[in-house]
């Protein structure tokens, strides 16, 4: 029984590894993750893939709600540049998946206006990249809106999309905005890691009456998890707000979220062969986060080091730092709680330094063993 | 000359009761008896309605536009003079209250652009819906918001429209989705509305408001291309105050003729001086949405006596002389009143107490502004989200925490 926790445990790693692979390594690893995940998994549980369980979150709240729309550039008749909308448009038409021009300020203040006059809108930027051009009808319009009209108009849209480095596409491609979006109060900012993070976060912030970003990563679409027999229902959400303890640890905190929770996974699983117990978790949500649950795991473990992938000023793990320090965790701290973050730089093309301008495996690592001491 | 028969005739008809209501009018009482009397002979004395000529309208891409005369019936007349008096006052009032530091922040005021906001609301249905940008207050009272509220609003208490939470451009009721701060982001988000007006099948509209400032936004360009795409019942207004800020349309633009900018969307120039003109215009844009021909621009000609805002004296970039032109010449309120007494629509003596009740109301309004409370501070943490079970919100340090519920 813990030889198959242990190795249920090593699916997720694997799965996040294979996402490194090149397209023909990464079907061949995928079947065999697919068997190791019929001989091992719970019977009723299967293998999907990120961008399988974010069309069919969409596929499903399109259907409960007839006020549920999407739009973006390529949605409909392209089955979404990253074929996260596949077959939607064909199934729901041109009333519910909508083909945007490339006009990013003017579709997305379209999208927020429908919500403040009762539709749900999923907004999507083909990367949040692309938001920025849009920012200020998703600060100014959507998230200030409840607020300023003292709760008579809320604006219930999601917008969503890839968000982070991908492979190769270069520093105007590559921004985490996180810190961005996590900044402002009237948002809602998750970050899904695994299929079943990104069905139920999906499929809670189109339930959810407020503005909510949901930072998809374009690495982790092609990527399958084992999705429990739970999670495949039609009512499955995850609440927003909850962090989840991915791995349970004894000697050291590692809080992340989106892909760099694989990278976490990863390490611990060398330092346990050291005999160092990471505990890991998954934030999920990035505002409101979930700070409890990190201070629950610091008063056990004494230690901290934070992962992300954007970059360390002003980061998401600057604000944990932050809010350990000012809460009731500080004085279980052992050592100063460090973080793991993208490069401070631009993120430049050639392999050898975009590799080195996210945080590797091994830079975790390091960085468990310098809070350590060992 | 039959002006001054008709003149006669009513005084000779009325009496020596007249002279006395009257005379109490102008000193503001109206003592009962002979206000039932006043009452009694308007019916008799004033005409049901009367046909006005207006301005024709240029076009744009359009074959035929509104129709160059308007009907407008008594009750209509006294309608709108109530409101664009109210509207007046309101904003007067509110120079006044900033003057004495009650009303802080922005202020931008609306006096002299009366028609327009009562022109439109004479052509749509309360089921419409109206965004317009922050030159706001008049919109929000022509959609039902009461002048205490607006002005309770502005002096930020409690009993403001959003408790508080807004101030001048952040001010919304059913189907006013405001007052918005910055320029051009209303646009996108009235064609949304639109959108839904569409999605939902009810036939309603909207009305999308900017100036001419606002105008050479990029995003109105992304907006009139979706709008005219997805054929969405939106009707863009400009309203071409001819100065957005301190600068003028013919140093802010290539092309002054707004009613033009939307190229493949349809257009109308309409003298935003003339409540008829307006509500004319407005009739027409409505029924081509309706019908389902998607979108249309309006270009209201229009003019603010205040400068931008209240920080602005308004007359560093514009002549005194030229405010007064417009005053004296154009002044909207003036235009119906002379319509409305010419045509035997109303007397003076009734406009005139018209204007002694909308005084008393906006003195009320100020009354209350000025005496209710701030709201309580419990209010700092409410509403940042909707439909939240309560959590707590942190305050300038870790220790102030501040409880908020939807």
């Amino acid at each position: 029984m813990a030889a198959a926790a242990a190795a249920l445990r090593h699916l997720a790693p694997v799965g996040a590894r294979l996402a490194r692979l090149p397209p023909r390594d990464r079907a061949a690893g995928r079947l065999l993750q697919q068997r190791r995940g019929f001989r091992l998994s719970a019977p009723a549980a299967i293998q999907v893939t990120v961008r399988d369980a974010l069309n069919q979150a969409l596929d499903e709240e399109l259907e409960r709600d007839e006020r549920v729309f999407l739009l973006g550039e390529e949605v409909a008749q392209y089955d979404g540049a990253y074929k996260i909308s596949r077959g939607l448009w064909k199934k729901y038409g041109d009333k519910r998946v909508i083909d945007t021009p490339i006009s990013e300020m003017g579709f997305t203040g379209i999208a927020v206006g429908a919500a403040m006059a009762g539709l749900r809108p999923v907004c999507e930027f083909m990367t949040f990249n692309f938001s920025m051009q849009a920012i200020d009808q998703v600060i100014n319009s959507a998230a200030k809106t409840c607020y300023m009209s003292a709760g008579s108009i809320a604006v219930p849209i999601v917008f969503r999309g890839p968000n982070g480095a991908s492979a190769g596409v270069a520093a105007q491609h590559s921004q985490c905005f996180a810190a961005w979006y996590g900044h402002c109060p009237g948002l809602k900012v998750v970050s899904p890691w695994s299929s079943e993070d990104a069905k139920g976060l999906l499929k809670a912030s189109i339930r959810d009456d407020n503005p909510v970003v949901m930072l998809e990563n374009e690495l982790l679409y092609g990527v399958p998890f084992e999705m429990s027999e739970q999670a495949q229902s039609k009512d499955f959400v995850i609440p927003i707000g909850k962090a989840k303890v991915e791995r349970q640890g004894t000697h050291i905190t590692l809080v992340s979220h989106s892909r760099p929770v694989g990278h976490c996974l990863e390490a611990a699983a060398v330092l346990a062969k050291e005999g160092v117990e990471c505990e890991v978790i998954n934030l999920r949500t990035i505002r409101p986060m979930d700070i409890e649950a990190v201070e629950a795991s610091v008063v056990k473990t004494n230690h901290l080091v934070t992962v992300e992938g954007g970059w360390p000023q002003f980061g998401v793990g600057a604000e944990i730092c932050a809010r350990i320090m000012e809460g009731s965790a500080f004085n279980y701290l052992d050592a100063p709680a460090v973080r793991v973050t993208g490069a401070d730089v631009p993120m430049p093309y050639a392999k050898i330094l975009e590799d080195n301008c996210i945080p590797q495996v091994k830079d975790i690592i390091f960085a468990v063993k310098k809070t350590l001491n060992i | 000359m039959r002006k001054m028969l008709l003149a006669a005739l009513s005084r000779v008809l009325q009496g020596p009761a007249a002279a006395t209501a009257v005379a109490a009018g102008r000193t503001g009482a109206v003592s009962e008896a002979s206000r039932v009397m006043v009452a009694s002979r308007n019916y008799a004395d004033f005409a049901s309605e009367a046909t006005f000529e207006i301005k024709k309208c240029d076009l744009h891409r359009l074959e035929d536009g509104p129709s160059t005369t308007a009907v407008m019936t008594r009750d209509e007349g006294l309608h709108y003079y109530k409101t664009m008096q109210i509207i007046r006052r309101m904003e007067l009032k509110s120079d006044q209250l900033y003057k004495q530091k009650i009303i802080r922040g922005f202020c931008h005021l609306y006096d002299g652009q009366e028609a327009c906001c009562v022109g439109l609301e004479a052509a749509i249905k309360p089921t419409d819906h109206v965004i317009t940008a922050y030159r706001a207050h008049g919109f929000t009272y022509a959609r039902g918001v009461p002048v205490r509220e607006i002005l309770a609003e502005l002096t930020g208490r409690k009993g403001g429209c959003v408790k508080g939470k807004g101030g001048s451009m952040h001010m919304y009721t059913k189907n006013f989705y405001g007052g918005n701060g910055i320029v051009g982001a209303q646009v996108p988000l009235g064609a949304g509305i639109a959108l839904a007006c569409k999605y939902f099948g009810k036939n309603e509209v909207c009305l999308t408001l900017y100036g001419d400032g606002a105008a050479n936004q990029g995003q109105i360009f992304e907006t009139y291309n979706m709008a005219a795409l997805w054929k969405l019942p939106c009707i863009f207004i400009c309203e071409n105050n001819r100065y957005g800020m301190g600068t003028s349309v013919e140093r802010a633009a290539a092309s002054t003729d707004y009613y033009k900018r939307g190229d493949f969307i349809p257009g109308l120039r309409v003298d935003g001086m003339d409540v008829l003109c307006v509500r004319e215009a407005a009739k027409f844009a409505t029924e081509h949405c309706r019908a389902g021909k998607g979108p249309i621009l309006m270009e209201l000609q229009t003019y603010r006596y205040h400068g931008h805002s209240m920080s602005d004296p308004g007359i560093s970039y514009r002549t005194r002389e030229e405010i007064q032109e417009v005053r004296s010449k154009s002044d909207p309120i003036t235009l119906l009143k002379d319509r409305m007494v010419n045509n035997n629509l109303a007397s003076i003596e009734e406009l005139k107490e018209i204007d002694v009740a909308v005084r008393k109301e906006i003195e009320e309004a100020a009354q209350f502004a000025t005496t209710d409370p701030e709201p309580p501070l419990e209010e700092l943490g409410n509403h940042i989200y909707f439909n939240e079970p309560p959590f707590e919100v942190r305050g300038p340090n870790q220790w102030i925490r501040y409880k908020s519920v939807s």
